[in-house]
């Protein structure tokens, strides 16, 4: 077992690098660079600086140099001492915009991913062991509305709800006279009152889905013979239903646990945008439109170092519930 | 009618564990009620092994589900009484048993044991061979954790069971099918039951195995003195195991009787012909092997009267194809469910 965990972190140490060289490569492809982009700023912003000042600035910043080098720079930069670049839209360094985005977004989606593991597991395995009941129906038609309404739809009707009928501004993560403060008790009460929105349609979506896929890994295995065996050794429904079936069912969830990370990261843009919170989603929309390479970049290469991440925890994870993993 | 009721409801003899009166199972389906199993009786004595005969459909695996109330959910009880000895020498009627109470789950691997015909799936791909075994015996008997596994440990060897103490820690898939058929066997008889179930225990594995797996059971049930309802589709395999023989044809009985009477003196025409189909050493070199003609009927379609006549060779229009034949009893204890049992030579001659 520990070997198997030792050999797959030592894979993800050159997907980790060949990664980062793709997200440099990337932050590259634009026509011009870093000072083009600086100097059309300038321009726009009535400065001028000459070619020789433009040529003198990619001296200094070694934008001469070979890829392979500027990359290392790049890299050797970040993984040293934490330096991501600056971006040129918001004029301050990327690590500065980035990390208080990322926290908020990582609390938001463990959370909605806790939220909708709690819902979709029982109602998936409740549909499942009482097939075509009234219940198993009621879930049916609800999880196919929640697959079937945009989370963004789902977002402004709770926020229009609320406002017209609770009269609160639930838009934001926090209400205007807490941003930009330090964080209080006071701040973190507000922000109990804001985030229930973003959990709500984000857990119903997953839900929607989940329920439907736990339903049918739960039918598949409930047909299984070792059920049959298990009720035969004189256990009560429910122990039979969550020890056995229900650990099997739950492999295909624990395998793409390292997927969600990364979607969560970057799938709930839409509703980010409309319920203007400040996660990581709306600020990489922006810095793609006004290619703000940098931040773009750093987005990428946060992603990827994300998904990689996820992918070995989510391998680790399910060779701990499934023996037949760990030996094949 | 209500004659038969009353006696049916009168205690067993001592000696017996298990006794079927006219059990009925049916199946509502979209294209009508299948009547798998109609009206089916037969018994086991304690310490004594019954072979089930039968073709695929015949309802042998489903009368046995019944025993242990395990059949699939949509299944009607439609008839019957099913009897049961329990090990405090109280009869229990199983038929008025509710499916998941106490009592059943309390029957359930304490009292009889089952074993299944895939041993590559009856057993969970995601717990130890010695979980498995341990989760029974603490469910149905008050002991600590390491009595458990000790019990477990035992109970692989008792089953013959290469490096017990090492296959107690291992997964299924760690085991070939015969050694997984043998931890099946251990989980089945780990609370000592009086009565195993053994559902085609042999019938997916190659024949050495089978010849093994055969040999452990007859050894078991004579340690143990256990019963055992032995389900097959081999004639031969009866041969091996089995006291008694039931031969079950589209949900009934058709003939019981012990091996030899089956085997040398069969009174159904089904039964004859079963084993007439059967290859056999020394026989005469060229001969085709008889066959029963026709096919099984489909379960929507019994025909009337004696359910085998459309491919009974001693059918007799007017009487086999109307009347549904009752058993004959023969002096001995063997029964046919035939309106010509022990007239068959006249039958031959006749023909």
């Amino acid at each position: 077992m520990l070997n198997y965990i030792a050999r797959r972190l030592l894979w993800a140490i050159p997907t980790l690098i060949f990664v980062s060289f793709i997200s440099f490569v990337i932050i590259q492809l634009p026509p011009g660079d870093f000072v083009t982009a600086y100097a059309a700023q300038l321009r726009n912003s009535g400065d001028y600086i000459t070619e020789a000042q433009e040529a003198a600035m990619r001296a200094e910043w070694g934008l001469n140099d070979p890829l392979i080098v500027q990359y290392w720079r790049w890299i050797s930069n970040i993984v040293l001492h934490g330096d991501f670049g600056r971006s040129l839209e918001w004029n301050a360094a990327v690590s500065d915009l980035i990390w208080e985005r990322v926290g908020l977004t990582l609390i938001i989606s463990t959370l909605s991913m806790v939220f909708t593991w709690i819902i979709a597991i029982p109602v998936g395995v409740y549909s499942a062991t009482r097939q075509y009941s009234v219940f198993d129906y009621v879930f049916t038609v609800f999880g196919f509305l929640g697959k079937g309404v945009p989370d963004f739809l789902l977002a402004l009707i709770l926020m229009w709800v609320t406002f017209v009928w609770l009269n609160m501004d639930v838009g934001g993560l926090v209400s205007p006279q807490f941003e930009g403060q330090p964080w209080t008790i006071a701040k973190f009460g507000n922000m109990l009152t804001h985030i229930w929105i973003p959990l709500v349609v984000l857990a119903t979506g997953g839900a929607a889905g989940l329920i439907r896929v736990m339903r049918a890994n739960m039918l598949d295995e409930l047909r299984k013979p070792y059920v049959e065996t298990a009720y035969a050794q004189g256990f009560g429904e429910r122990t039979v239903v969550w020890r056995y079936p229900v650990r099997v069912a739950l492999n295909p969830f624990i395998s793409t646990v390292g997927w969600a990370l990364p979607a969560l990261f970057s799938g709930d843009v839409i509703t980010a945008v409309v319920l203007n919170l400040p996660t990581t989603g709306p600020l990489l929309l922006q810095a793609l439109k006004m290619q703000d390479m940098y931040l773009a970049g750093s987005f990428i290469l946060i992603l990827s170092v994300f998904t990689v991440i996820g992918t070995v925890l989510s391998d680790i994870l399910l060779a701990l519930s499934d023996p037949r993993i760990r030996f094949s | 009618m209500s004659d038969t009721t009353r006696t049916s409801q009168s205690s067993m003899p001592p000696e017996r564990l298990l006794q079927l009166d006219n059990v009925g199972v049916h199946f509502p389906t979209r294209d009508g009620l299948v009547k798998a199993v109609n009206g089916v009786s037969y018994h086991v004595n304690k310490g004594e092994v019954l072979g089930i005969v039968g073709e695929s459909g015949s309802g042998k695996s489903v009368t046995a589900r019944s025993i242990m109330r395990l059949q699939p959910k949509n299944a009607i009880n439609a008839s019957g009484t099913i009897r049961y000895r329990c090990k405090s020498g109280e009869e229990l009627l199983i038929n008025e048993q509710d499916r998941l109470g106490r009592t059943m789950r309390n029957l359930r691997g304490n009292e009889i044991g089952m074993i299944f015909q895939e041993p590559m799936t009856a057993l969970s791909p995601v717990h130890t061979i010695g979980t498995q075994i341990m989760r029974t015996v603490m469910l149905h008997r008050q002991v600590s954790k390491a009595d458990a596994r000790a019990r477990a440990i035992e109970l692989l060897t008792k089953v013959q069971m290469p490096r017990p103490t090492d296959i107690v820690d291992r997964f299924p898939h760690h085991l070939s099918g015969g050694m997984r058929q043998r931890a099946m066997i251990a989980l089945a008889l780990a609370c000592d039951p009086a009565l195993l179930i053994a559902d085609e225990p042999t019938t997916a594995l190659d024949v050495t195995t089978e010849a093994q797996i055969l040999e452990l059971l007859k050894r078991l049930q004579d340690e143990m003195n256990m019963a055992i309802v032995f389900i097959t589709h081999n004639f031969g395999v009866v041969a091996d195991i089995a006291d008694r023989v039931a031969v079950m044809y589209l949900g009934r009985v058709v003939e019981t009787g012990t091996v030899d009477e089956i085997f040398y003196e069969p009174k159904h025409p089904y039964t004859q012909a079963l084993l007439q189909s059967i290859p056999r050493l020394g026989q005469s070199h060229g001969r085709r092997l008889r066959t029963i003609a026709g096919m099984v009927p489909d379960p929507f379609n019994v025909p009337t009267g004696c359910s085998f006549h459309p491919r009974c060779m001693q059918a007799v229009g007017g009487i086999c194809d109307v009347k549904t034949p009752d058993d004959v009893v023969f002096a001995s204890g063997q029964r046919a469910r035939c309106h010509f049992a022990g007239q068959d030579r006249q039958a031959e001659a006749a023909q």
